[in-house]
């Protein structure tokens, strides 16, 4: 075969510079819903057929059963062949942005870290992903021991005397914690009497919310003037009815609460326990501990601090600890080590039980144990120092942005995270901080706003961990810059956003109106067809 | 001693010369400075006691591995072994999908850069809508034991009763859970079993059952394997004393079994280990709750529900969150119970299995497993000594199997059976003691004639 002889071009163009702003557009397949493509006969995987002498020696399977429980028809579900159910998933994961994508500084309050590839290549093994929670404890060594490992570190970080890794998320923790207060006063026959849980108004909704759960009383403290959890409405709040503080610090405006040791001693006088939500404990690792501020338990977020991968809002893992009186109720089993071999201790006659089923998100916390392993105590103080670092170079530069403002503490240093407020601009150009987001998508990036009540308002919380490298961070507030002035100048462009994005404004009326609303297809198609 | 200063992977900017640009650009001399709120007398003063890293990927994978090896995996030993955790096939798909950054790496992102985990995990409730036939599902909860607590305090809500009935079958774990979730609201008490049948004494119930009951609970199949066949018969009970019915089911029994909507179940709940998800020591977990879609039970979900719209384009399917102002992200504690991260990527992989396995698929490997079982009590019942304790009632993948005539505990079968490679069965003789010496065993469409064999085998020499 012969080549065309070319022409002769000489050096070659240079590649103008790329734009401050990125041109991106996201994935947009238009894909249907799975049911659309479901094409009758096809397969996407074959069960193992059982052999013949099973299916003869067993019969009718079905002979000895009602009529009620034999299913008549076959579900419903799409017929797909195997690259069909592929393809399409994978067309829905390009329409979504994930840590590994984008700058995900969007989501304060939820440490989104980089979550390292090699410790999903690890956790993804058959000596741990095949294993049964039952299997006898001479099979299971090795995971018992990274757990009990795992407990032997947390408890060094936040300094108290015993960790459970069973609760399966955050809120959980925060359940599972507030259960053992319960059983901790009714322990002294104050059960009935203690029944106050204090919280504060910029603490996670699921401190107030578990603890409600639990039986509790919520009182919220607002912020002060200076966006501390006022001490004055604590000491009115506080009395002998107080089971417990539920609290974090710093709240999620980033401000730490310098006085908390304080608001733990009221509390501890009048005979409460108090617990500290240390999902925000990114920024204050190794600087400071519940231990050192009195705290009688506390929890951690494995998928937070500890960089399990957030999986689109779970699995997660939560992380207990608990001082050395909390400590009979620990949910069951611990995990403990003879000196020789790891065990599972179920004999705890004061444990609050289950809080669910066997240990744990084990996956996490295998992730969760190698990630402590490969930065040690140096490199958890440095992750600590960088997430602060980031985000005081991120609050110095958003402060520059025409309109927006960090409400509280004014000249401040903050903490692991800023929560902002877009009121001035929201009052002079009527765009509101969801909108920001939704002309963020626009940038390949991910904003929320904030969690409710709307205490900070047209509030926007930034959490830059120390994954992001500064140009990240100032890619981030390039975008929030050019949108802000977007609002001032063309803010049509704003409020009609995304326009880059999978999908286009989306009709929010049918989501609050039970005729319309339609959480699964077949809801969908049967109000459809009740409409026609 | 001056050492070299790590620049960790993981931390773009713990290069020195980064940071301290980027100190200088704030006005700082050092990190120390953003710490001056936080009192000396809550500092740490030393440094923290952790073990000495392990800087490089290729020391972390030798660490890690060598501690996995101390494990046996189910897959290198023919395991039996269930209670609410089973060894079924994974799909490569399931796993090819829930790895991919897009999902594994997002949280809790907004319909438009995220619409991706909007559709599946609506996807995924539409799938269990089908298996399940009704026309309400939740976005994941933590596990099967926190989905059915939820439908009990669901049940307890919507009747205004305080008392939960479950059957004495339940396995404590769940009971545990259950009662300390449920315990500041409501009661729970047990329906008492036919120890011939292990199904629901019907009369018992009927005695306790009263107009303080919001729930009747049953599983079908049952904790101990048995399909509990006066289901319907449960649920006209309940009706006719103003109870809801709310019923525990494995998913993947559903293409042969009728799901709970179809004999009178009002809420639905359980777990979805069982549609693609690895055991993971008892970590693969997630639940659901499926209700019809009427208001009085979609206001009581604690969970996200996704929905899906119109956008401002023609053809355009968006999604969102139906009835958002029940959830305690909208209103604290003036919520439904609480919601947080849960188990949203195992929605999505149970949505990919569903959508691999397809109608004929769950048809296919419900039936199987339920003839695999059959071949196994058939055979097993005739093994001198061992014997079928609910014989007559029909299982789905898991039934006890009694060693009383053996002379020897489970304890010794099971050590038996572990030195030939074999996981027997849950001891059962401390939580059901009125069972003897039984032990709970799990059989799927893993296991081949051959293991189904090798277990008769080696149980009928244990019980030499």
């Amino acid at each position: 075969m012969t080549h065309p002889s070319p022409k002769k071009l000489g050096a070659p163009k240079a590649v103008a510079p790329k734009p401050a702003l990125r041109r991106f557009h996201q994935a947009r397949w238009d894909e249907p819903v799975i049911f659309e493509l479901s094409s009758a006969g096809q397969r996407g995987v074959l069960p193992p057929e059982p052999e013949s002498a099973i299916v003869q020696a067993a019969g009718d399977v079905f002979d000895g059963l009602p009529a009620s429980l034999k299913r008549k028809t076959a579900p419903a579900l799409p017929e797909m062949s195997q690259l069909h159910v592929l393809r399409h998933y994978l067309r829905l994961s390009q329409e979504n942005l994930g840590v590994d994508l984008n700058v995900d500084i969007g989501q304060g309050t939820c440490t989104m870290k980089y979550s390292p590839k090699v410790n999903d290549q690890l956790a993804r093994s058959h000596k741990l992903s095949e294993l049964h929670p039952l299997q006898p404890l001479s099979t299971v060594q090795g995971i018992l021991e990274v757990m009990y490992r795992l407990e032997e570190m947390l408890k060094e970080i936040c300094g108290l005397d015993r960790v459970t890794l069973q609760p399966g998320a955050g809120s959980a923790a925060i359940f599972a914690n507030i259960a053992m207060i319960r059983a901790f006063h009714e322990s002294r026959g104050e059960g009935r009497k203690r029944g106050d849980v204090i919280t504060s108004s910029f603490s996670h909704p699921s401190n107030a919310a578990a603890a409600k759960v639990a039986g509790y009383n919520i009182i919220t403290l607002p912020p002060d003037a200076d966006g501390y959890p006022d001490l004055e409405a604590l000491k009115a709040a506080v009395s002998d009815r107080t089971a417990a503080l539920l609290i974090t610090n710093p709240e999620d405006t980033g401000i730490f609460n310098p006085r908390i040791a304080e608001f733990v001693d009221l509390v501890h006088r009048a005979g409460g326990l108090c617990a500290y939500d240390q999902a925000n404990a990114n920024g204050l690792l190794g600087i400071t501990r519940a231990r050192e501020a009195g705290f009688d338990v506390c929890h951690f977020n494995l998928h937070k601090t500890f960089s399990t991968p957030h999986g689109c809002g779970g699995p997660a893992s939560g992380a207990c600890g608990v001082s050395r009186e909390m400590a009979p109720f620990l949910p069951t089993p611990t995990v403990e080590f003879d000196g020789t071999s790891y065990y599972l201790d179920f004999n705890r006659p004061q444990s609050i039980g289950k809080v669910r089923s066997w240990y744990g998100v084990t996956g996490n916390m295998l992730r969760a144990y190698a990630w402590v392993m490969s930065l040690g105590a140096e490199g958890l103080r440095e992750v600590a120092e960088i997430a602060v670092l980031n985000n005081n170079y991120l609050l110095n530069k958003v402060l520059e942005i025409r309109g927006a403002s960090a409400p509280y503490a004014k000249g401040k240093r903050r903490i692991e995270q800023v929560r902002y407020s877009w009121e001035k601009l929201a009052s002079d150009t009527g765009v509101h901080s969801e909108e920001i987001g939704f002309r963020a998508a626009d940038f390949g990036t991910h904003y929320w706003t904030s969690h409710h009540p709307f205490v900070v308002p047209e509030p926007m919380t930034l959490e830059p961990t120390e994954s992001y490298s500064r140009q990240d961070l100032d890619e981030y507030v390039t975008i929030l810059k050019n949108i802000a002035n977007e609002a001032y100048t063309n803010p049509e462009i704003v409020h009609t956003a995304p326009h880059n994005s999978t999908v286009h404004k989306i009709d929010q009326e049918s989501f609050d109106d039970p005729d319309a609303w339609a959480v699964t297809w077949r809801a969908y198609q049967r109000k459809l067809k009740k409409d026609r | 001693m001056s050492r070299k200063k790590i620049v960790y992977p993981y931390i773009p900017n713990s290069v020195p010369a980064i940071k301290e640009a980027m100190l200088k650009a704030v006005n700082a001399q050092r990190v120390e400075d953003f710490y001056a709120d936080i009192p000396d007398t809550i500092r740490l003063k030393r440094q923290m006691k952790l073990p000495a890293p392990l800087l490089s990927e290729a020391e972390l994978v030798r660490h890690v591995e060598a501690l996995l090896a101390k494990n046996t995996s189910a897959r290198e030993t023919l395991s039996f072994l269930g209670a609410g955790c089973a060894q079924h096939h994974v799909p490569a798909v399931c796993d090819e999908v829930n790895s991919r950054s897009e999902f594994l790496t997002a949280y809790a992102g907004e319909p438009y850069e995220d619409h991706g985990r909007f559709q599946a995990l609506f996807e995924y409730e539409s799938l269990m809508a089908e298996l399940l036939d009704m026309d309400v599902v939740n976005v994941p909860v933590y596990d099967g034991f926190q989905a059915t607590g939820t439908a009990l305090r669901m049940a307890g809500r919507i009747t205004g009763r305080p008392v939960a009935l479950l059957p004495a079958t339940v396995t404590p774990d769940k009971l545990s859970m259950v009662h300390g979730y449920i315990r500041p609201d409501m009661i729970t008490e047990l329906v008492p079993f036919d120890p011939a049948t292990g199904l629901m004494d019907l009369n018992a119930l009927r005695r306790q059952i009263s107009a303080r009951t919001a729930a009747v609970f049953i599983e079908n199949p049952s904790y101990l394997g048995f399909l509990e066949t006066q289901a319907e018969e449960i649920g006209q009970i309940a009706h006719e004393n103003g109870a809801i019915f709310v019923v525990g089911v494995d998913p993947i029994s559903l293409g042969v079994i009728s799901p709970p909507a179809q004999y009178g179940g009002d809420i639905a709940c359980g777990d979805i280990q069982s549609l693609g998800l690895h055991m993971n020591y008892g970590g693969g977990h997630a639940g659901f709750i499926a209700t019809r879609d009427e208001v009085k039970f979609v206001a009581e979900f604690p969970s996200r529900l996704f929905g899906v719209a119109t956008t401002c384009v023609t053809g355009e399917y968006g999604f969102g969150d139906v009835a958002y102002e029940r959830t305690s992200f909208a209103v604290r504690e003036d919520g439904k119970e609480w919601v947080g991260t849960a188990a949203a990527l195992w929605g999505i992989t149970a949505a990919v299995y569903l959508a691999l396995m397809g109608p004929q698929g769950m048809v296919e490997i419900g039936q199987g497993i339920m003839q695999r079982v059959r071949y196994a009590i058939g055979k097993l019942n005739q093994v001198t000594g061992v014997k079928i304790p609910l014989l007559t009632t029909p299982h789905f993948k898991e039934f006890a199997v009694n060693f009383d005539g053996t002379g020897k505990t489970v304890g010794q079968i099971n050590q038996s059976l572990s030195e030939k490679g074999l996981f027997g069965g849950k001891d059962l003789s401390t939580d059901f003691p009125s069972l003897g010496q039984s032990a709970l065993y799990c059989v799927t469409e893993v296991h081949t004639q051959a293991d189904l064999d090798r277990l008769v085998a080696a149980i009928q020499e244990a019980a030499k």
